[in-house]
């Protein structure tokens, strides 16, 4: 027994000095952000006092950054790209379920075997594509990451309305509703599990996404955060203290979302890994 | 029936379209344009055969770049699901801290990986440098700047970032196993070695093979990272395959090449991926 107890004390050590650990990133981050160019010159690991102490480097990268355009130009890109998402992909796997035809099994088999297509094997003719469409701006990429989202989200929905009886939509048949009522006021609220799961995995990704807005968002003024923060580090690589402080802004939104959403973000990811 | 028709458009249509048109079409396109002297404005592609996949071959900075990326994958598929997995164990042992600790394991995952590749950029150059001098661990000073510590330090990023998502994915496999299996292990007398063994990894298995899917099908593909953090530097020596395809089309303007490398590219990781879920699945035991 006693042993037991000093065993977990020795776990409860060796977790703690992990977290310290992982966190530290964030604390140096942190720290060095609010010092003078000399300040972090003269010592990365000292914490921000007295001369080296500044809070101006946030005014300054908020401000290059045109921070609250690109927070508004990311959060239109990935919430209307997620509300697309979530609407035609729920649709789609009820039909998808409910109609027991070779076809639309062959057709759930190629939403699911897409997930092994990298983007980078598509992305040159899909750029042109697009830009002969003239959709190279955030309306086309909305829908690009409606193809993009469709075979993990679709799969998500499937594998969920598969345990949701038939009986309820044939009763409501029975009392008259097509099959647009039917979907809408009788499905689609059962899914809201499910849905948040989607809406949450959809979320951490295109809010993150890179690569595709570096592709397609050629016009400065519909800049996402991560490309601002692309551009913008490319303007102060040697100037750590400015480029610090435009880091922190950055992760500031997503982090603050994890903290009101933390439960279900851990549990969107666990169900999204079980498909 | 023909009603059934229209619905079935009606729901599936939309996404289908979507679907097609940025996933279907750009794919044929792609294998057709790696046949081709593509410049990548469109209308002008002549057929050149196979000359690209043989130009494919010829290119040193290719092969490094594949080279490369097999090695990452491979070092970074073990450290990634040994630290998700301890992590895991450690936060099921009921500590009040738990949950604190599961939120802090899991929070870098949440932050895009340009940023976090720029975050470590600073960490390795300037405080490891820091930390070297006052430690005096000269291994500490001039990271990123050669080919070695650049390796390492893309393992150490993606390790750092990807440890806590399969961390969660491990937790919910192992808090699915019946706690009489364990008990009745101990009561034979099993160790906790030989209780990790024998009973709760075969049991976790089908987390496994998730995990190794992911990281294995992430590693191979990483791009965010690899330009935040070393920009493939120095002298194209961190370079990935992700950022050599892009490099090819973009800053060479060799469209065709970039998208025969791309068939290539895709190939590879279709057929590591499901040979990988092939094994994993053969290995998970019926509980």
């Amino acid at each position: 027994m006693k042993s037991k107890k000093r065993n977990k004390t020795f776990v409860l050590i060796i977790s703690i000095l992990l977290g310290i650990l992982f966190l530290s990133p964030f604390y140096i981050i942190l720290s060095n952000s609010f010092k003078t160019q000399k300040g972090i010159f003269l010592n990365v690991m000292s914490l921000p006092f007295g001369d080296f102490f500044t809070s101006n480097n946030y005014i300054e990268a908020f401000r290059e950054l045109d921070f609250i355009h690109s927070f508004l130009n990311s959060l239109f890109i990935t919430v209307s790209s997620t509300i697309i998402i979530v609407i035609f992909a729920s649709m789609a796997a009820w039909m998808l379920v409910r109609t027991k035809t070779r076809f639309s099994s062959f057709l759930f088999f190629v939403f699911a075997a897409a997930m092994l297509i990298p983007f980078q094997s598509v992305m040159l003719p899909l750029v042109n594509i697009m830009g002969k469409l003239g959709l190279l701006n955030p309306v086309g990429l909305v829908f690009m990451y409606l193809g993009f989202g469709s075979s993990l989200s679709i799969i998500l929905y499937h594998g969920f309305i598969k345990n949701i009886p038939k009986e309820l939509e044939e009763a409501a048949v029975i009392d008259g509703c097509n099959k647009f009522q039917v979907f809408w006021y009788i499905i689609f609220p059962l899914l809201k599990p499910i849905t948040v799961t989607v809406s949450i995995l959809n979320t951490m990704w295109i809010w993150n996404d890179f690569l595709l807005p570096q592709l397609v968002i050629n016009k400065p003024e519909w800049h996402t955060i991560p490309l601002k923060m692309f551009y913008f580090f490319g303007q102060h690589s040697k100037q750590w203290h400015l480029a610090l402080a435009g880091l922190v802004i950055a992760m500031i939104p997503i982090i603050i979302f994890y903290f009101i959403a933390q439960k279900h973000i851990i549990k969107g990811v666990t169900q999204g890994s079980i498909k | 029936m023909k009603n059934s028709k229209f619905w079935f458009s009606f729901f599936v249509g939309p996404i289908l379209f979507a679907f097609i048109v940025v996933v279907i079409i750009p794919m044929f396109m792609g294998i057709y344009y790696s046949f081709t002297d593509w410049n990548g404005i469109g209308n002008t592609a002549n057929w050149i055969g196979l000359k690209n996949y043989i130009d494919v071959f010829k290119d040193k900075d290719f092969l490094s770049a594949f080279i490369f990326t097999a090695k990452f994958a491979v070092v970074s598929v073990i450290t990634i699901n040994l630290m998700g997995f301890g992590l895991a164990l450690l936060v099921t042992r009921g500590l009040k801290i738990s949950n604190f600790l599961r939120s802090a394991f899991f929070m870098p995952n949440l932050i895009g990986g340009l940023i976090l590749g720029f975050v470590w950029q600073f960490i390795f150059t300037k405080a490891f440098d820091s930390l070297g001098r006052l430690s005096g661990l000269g291994f500490l000073e001039g990271w990123l700047a050669d080919p070695t510590t650049g390796f390492w330090g893309l393992v150490i990023l993606m390790s750092w970032q990807m440890a806590g998502y399969m961390m969660v994915i491990y937790i919910a496999s192992l808090e699915s196993i019946p706690e009489s299996l364990i008990e009745a292990a101990e009561i034979d007398g099993a160790n906790a070695w030989e209780r990790l063994i024998h009973i709760t990894i075969p049991l976790v298995a089908p987390a496994f093979t998730v995990g190794l899917f992911l990281t294995l099908s992430n590693s191979f593909k990483l791009y965010d990272q690899n330009l935040s953090l070393t920009g493939g530097g120095p002298y194209n020596s961190t370079q990935m395959l992700a950022m050599n395809i892009y490099n090819t089309a973009f800053k060479f303007d060799d469209f065709g090449l970039a998208q025969g490398k791309a068939v290539i590219f895709l190939i590879t990781v279709a057929a590591i991926s499901l040979t990988q879920i092939y094994y994993s699945k053969k290995r998970e035991v019926e509980m």
